[in-house]
């Protein structure tokens, strides 16, 4: 019984001196994904603060409507060069399901996603070139691409008719007009806090001139399909990732206790 | 000498029989002895002892998903981002490699920062151990070497600016430097052939300098043995057999005690490389998921982490930084001038104020930058000769040591902090202030290093049984 209270007290102590080593590290790796966390909140180039994206990626319905709005509005004119059609299996989608509702084209289903326009007259009609779609979610982020899709404005000012808080003056039109509808953006002149000589241009408000097919709300969740699913393009495997990952900690936890023991064993007679 | 074949009965195992055949011509038990079991390591090492095994560690992954990773990686400036998107996604377990090998890449900062921070702590690079610190601040800069060539290979917005902002350093050298830059490139601008021999540096010619100064970083230890945390040289006192008595055999003792701490590491490593991989944007930069666009300047160019710390020393060298500059120095400079009663050496020190205030005068401060930069690297060679200490270990040094190096810390780390943001008036002063702390903290070691009250040192090193 006695042998057995000193064998646990000095279980416990051992116990706590790794975990004070360990502390050491975890520390450190705090320190590291604090400093990282706090690059994320950002606003857009246009000065426009990010709204939060919601993450769907585990849900295959909002996936394959992500999906579909992805292979339907744009497509047209974006490649995802490193995706194949056929990886569309992993959202739960058949061969079968892919070819009629996603492939335009004469495309086969193991084919990568190349759009039809030619980059270069892309780069004739926009004056840039439109930029391939397979990891952008992960060079712009969620939020970013969340709130560039619902904050496009009519503006007679740009070659292309259309402009766009977060990206102010973008070449890409709306084409997403028909879902949304027509807005226009209201701005005010305010006068800057610290330098009354400048004159600043604040946005309001947005004002619809024409109803789309979608109220608010329902476009707000399709554009959160779209960026789900442009997200889940960007890293196809993540979820698989995250599974397996599980798996790889459980037997590194394992391991660890069973080379803690040994070490345990080793040292008790060092003195 | 004649060819000794080792003899062995007659009726002993196939086993023995092989290892005595092949130890009559390769001593493997010999060596074997030598480096693990009869290897005798002070019995006090602590925690910051597991570094070291922990570095050799991830040598071994990057080394091993590097040569999986190069099998599809294609080095040409119109494949390379669409190759290592390739990895990610049609290679099986592709992403598994690349991720171990990004992540590597950071932790092999973070494990090597740490470990020259025990050597920093416990005077690990004192007499006799001068040589094994001199190979690990070579393996340090190999390591840098290979850490730039190879980032710049996915090919993506920060790689190529990254690599185009540092390959621009070398221009800002007096007379050669525009041609040095354009020679290191291959090309005008940062392009497909410098693109090639970045690849041909990463994957074989830094890595042989880095794995032959690996190997003499460990016979040089293996030599004179291992410091521990007292500072204490347990060869001082041996026993009947002559083994240190402090000392006990690596393998089996220390073999296991890093296998518990390498599970440790091992499950933050893989807590990294399954759950994030990006680590917020530290590991893996967004912008590096754009491919690289010679005619498109990123906002904000900042370097991976473990550069930011030297990077902040270049950035905080600005014209108006040169004056208070000059005069720190100077008054190192004076220090020595004073200190020492040989005239040449006095003459020695105004010579070199004197070309320091010519310099600084007459070349951009550009070049002083890099000067700095590249300064705060190689000051770490000559720590063995700037601590002037009578002890090693940082338990028995005065209070006010303490307060020193922990400051030093602490400005090692908000130079890196500065180095990730993007400028500002009020970071660059910050800046300016570590850095002249980080120089002061080395030029100025063998005046304070030997000032205050040190504690006896014992001639056993304290251990207490677990």
């Amino acid at each position: 019984m006695n042998a057995q209270h000193i064998g646990k007290e000095k279980l416990g102590t051992s116990m706590k001196r790794i975990l004070q080593n360990l502390k050491g590290i975890c520390q450190v790796t705090i320190l590291v994904t604090t400093l990282g966390f706090g690059l994320n909140a950002s606003a857009g180039e246009g000065g426009y603060p990010l709204d939060k994206a919601p993450d769907r990626i585990g849900q295959n319905a909002s996936l394959q409507n992500g999906a579909k709005i992805f292979t339907a509005n744009c497509v047209g004119c974006h490649s995802a060069a490193s995706m194949r059609y056929n990886r569309l299996r992993d959202i739960g989608l058949t061969d079968q399901q892919i070819k009629e509702g996603y492939i335009s084209g004469d495309a086969k289903i193991g084919d990568l996603i190349i759009s039809a326009l030619n980059p270069k007259d892309a780069k004739a009609a926009y004056g840039k070139a439109p930029p391939d779609m397979s990891v952008e979610a992960r060079a712009r982020g969620t939020d970013w691409l969340y709130t560039y899709f619902r904050t496009y404005y009519k503006d007679d000012t740009t070659p292309s008719g259309w402009n766009n808080l977060v990206y102010p003056n973008v070449a890409m039109p709306h084409v997403l007009a028909s879902m949304q509808g027509i807005r226009v953006a209201k701005f005010e002149n305010r006068k800057d806090l610290h330098d009354p000589e400048k004159v600043e241009r604040v946005f309001v408000k947005f004002d619809q001139i024409s109803p789309g097919s979608m109220t608010n709300e329902e476009f707000d969740s399709n554009m959160g399909d779209l960026v789900s699913f442009l997200s889940w393009m960007a890293e196809p495997v993540q979820l698989e990732r995250k599974r397996l990952g599980i798996f790889v900690l459980l037997f590194l936890a394992i391991f660890t206790l069973l080379a803690w023991r040994l070490n345990k064993a080793y040292w008790k007679d060092i003195k | 000498m004649a060819f000794h074949e080792k003899q062995v009965p007659a009726d002993a195992s196939a086993a023995v029989k092989l290892m005595a055949w092949v130890d009559s011509r390769l001593p493997v038990t010999e060596a074997f002895k030598r480096h693990m079991s009869e290897y005798y390591a002070p019995k006090n090492l602590n925690f910051f002892y597991i570094f070291g095994a922990l570095a050799i560690v991830v040598l071994a992954i990057q080394i091993i998903t590097g040569i999986f990773l190069t099998m599809n990686y294609k080095p040409d400036a119109a494949k390379a981002f669409e190759s290592v998107e390739y990895i990610m996604r049609e290679v099986p377990f592709g992403w598994l490699i690349r991720y171990m090998h990004s992540t590597g890449a950071s932790m092999f900062f973070v494990v090597v920062y740490l470990h020259m921070f025990r050597g920093l702590i416990y005077g690990s690079y004192r007499k006799p151990r001068e040589l094994i610190w001199i190979f690990g601040c070579a393996i340090f800069l190999a390591l840098m070497g290979e850490a730039f060539f190879g980032y710049l290979l996915p090919w993506g917005q920060m790689s190529y600016w990254g690599a185009q902002v540092i390959v621009n350093l070398f221009s800002a050298i007096p007379l050669i430097g525009p041609d040095l830059s354009l020679w290191l490139r291959g090309d005008y601008v940062v392009g497909d052939a410098t693109l090639n021999r970045f690849f041909a540096f990463h994957v074989i010619a830094i890595p042989l300098v880095l794995i032959g100064l690996v190997a003499a970083h460990i016979l040089a230890l293996h030599e004179v043995g291992s410091n521990n945390p007292d500072g204490v040289e347990i060869k001082n006192t041996l026993d009947a057999n002559g083994h240190p008595v402090d000392g006990i055999p690596f393998h089996p003792f220390y073999s296991v005690h890093d296998v518990m701490y390498l599970g440790g590491f091992l499950i933050i490593f893989a807590s990294i490389v399954f759950f994030a991989p990006e680590m917020g944007g530290y590991f893996l930069e967004a912008n590096n998921f754009i491919p690289a666009n010679p005619f498109v300047t990123p906002t904000h160019i900042a370097p991976v982490w473990y550069f930011t710390p030297f990077y902040s020393m270049l950035r905080a060298t600005t014209t108006n930084f040169l004056l208070p500059l000059w005069i720190f120095l100077a008054v190192i400079l004076g220090m020595f001038a004073l200190q020492s009663k040989d005239m040449k050496v006095k003459g020695a020190c105004a010579v070199i104020a004197v070309v320091l205030a010519a310099g600084f005068y007459a070349l951009d401060a550009k070049f002083w930058g890099v000067v700095i930069m590249g300064g705060s690297v190689v000051i770490l060679f000559f720590l063995p000769w700037l601590d002037h200490s009578p002890v090693k270990s940082i338990r028995y040094r005065p209070q006010f040591h303490k307060y020193i190096y922990g400051t030093f810390i602490a400005t090692f780390v908000v130079l890196g902090y500065l180095g990730i943001e993007p400028p500002s008036p009020l970071y660059e002063k910050i800046s300016q202030i570590c850095t002249i702390y980080y120089l002061g903290f080395f030029l100025a070691m063998p005046f304070w290093s030997k000032l205050g009250t040190f504690k006896p040192v014992p001639t056993r090193v304290t251990f207490k049984s677990h």
